[in-house]
């Protein structure tokens, strides 16, 4: 799975948002003097081959009163924990959920799951929500609230080549 | 970021709906936002003034294509360590100096930083990790994204 420059420079004109305008993918091919067409394609081709994830909008959490938020961390049999993990994810409360490496004797859990909530309590509330759906799956949990963000740069793509 | 809620009635029920409806994904055609507009039973150019709008209030945070570095050959891998309270500030700038750092979180338990390695090279991670360590003589415990469970968020109608 590869891209090639042309392909670097559509992510690279479009990370920082998708013009609002009619016809965005026509905008995007007169900045880089393309064809509306191509660029369609490229972006059709790297949806396909999983470069590109989706075209979406993030919801701001905060803005939108969900301005309390845990990261859940679940301990649940290895046999069941793909299928518990994508039903965990469908749950409307659950920004995000992963399946990580457990770190023994100390970290158990493999199921990583951000709940969001109006209040804390809320957050709590879908907690036990998560607990009733793992039933007899579960063997142990935690919840980690965040106090501090200490640094937030998010993802930028180089300008590099390829 | 916008991290205080918007005032009550910020949003009406299209706004929602446009929310929830563009975190599944958007259409790849000439005229997306009037596609869009037929499904909600709005028109383009009020789907287009209600994004701009969403956007300028910070109801949003981004809108358009979400990139997977691991499938462009990068690699990300949540990572934590026990910070004594004690070294807790310059541990932090040590960390956050790193810029394969993309974010970091302080979080209450005995693992008490969190913070997520962002790399052009799948090397890249463990090379910054093992650095972090050196540099602060505290383990970094590595949890890379076995696999991911996506569905999305909505916001209650």
């Amino acid at each position: 799975m590869s891209i090639d420059a042309t392909d670097r420079k559509i992510l690279t004109a479009t990370q920082g948002g998708l013009p609002l305008t009619a016809q965005p993918y026509a905008e995007v091919a007169g900045w880089l003097g393309l064809e509306e067409a191509e660029v369609v394609a490229r972006i059709s081709a790297m949806i396909d081959s999983g470069v590109i994830r989706r075209i979406a909008v993030a919801p701001n959490h905060y803005a939108l009163g969900m301005v309390a938020n845990g990261m859940s961390v679940w301990d649940v049999e290895d046999a069941r924990s793909e299928e518990l993990g994508a039903q965990i994810g469908a749950l409307d409360f659950v920004s995000h959920c992963y399946l990580r490496p457990r770190a023994l004797p100390d970290w158990p859990y493999n199921l990583f799951a951000m709940l969001h909530g109006a209040t804390r309590a809320e957050v709590e509330a879908h907690r036990e929500e998560v607990k009733t759906l793992l039933g007899q799956a579960l063997r142990s949990c935690d919840i980690l609230y965040s106090t501090r963000i200490l640094k937030k740069t998010g993802m930028r793509l180089s300008k590099g080549s390829t | 970021m916008r991290r205080q809620p918007l005032p009550e009635g910020a949003l009406d029920a299209t706004d929602r709906a446009l929310i929830n409806l563009l975190q599944e994904g958007f259409p790849l055609s000439n005229r997306p936002y009037a596609e869009v507009g037929a499904q909600l039973g709005c028109s383009e150019e009020d789907v287009l003034k209600r994004l701009g709008h969403l956007r300028e209030i910070g109801a949003i945070t981004r809108f358009g294509p979400f990139i997977d570095a691991a499938a462009m050959g990068g690699a990300f891998c949540l990572c934590a360590m026990a910070v004594p309270q004690d070294r807790f500030e310059d541990v932090m700038t040590l960390v956050n100096a790193h810029k394969e750092v993309a974010h970091n979180y302080e979080r209450v338990h005995h693992l008490n930083m969190w913070f997520v390695l962002a790399c052009d090279q799948p090397e890249g991670i463990d090379q910054a990790a093992d650095q972090i360590e050196a540099e602060t003589g505290i383990a970094v415990k590595r949890f890379p994204k076995l696999k991911e469970f996506f569905i999305g968020f909505k916001v209650s109608a």
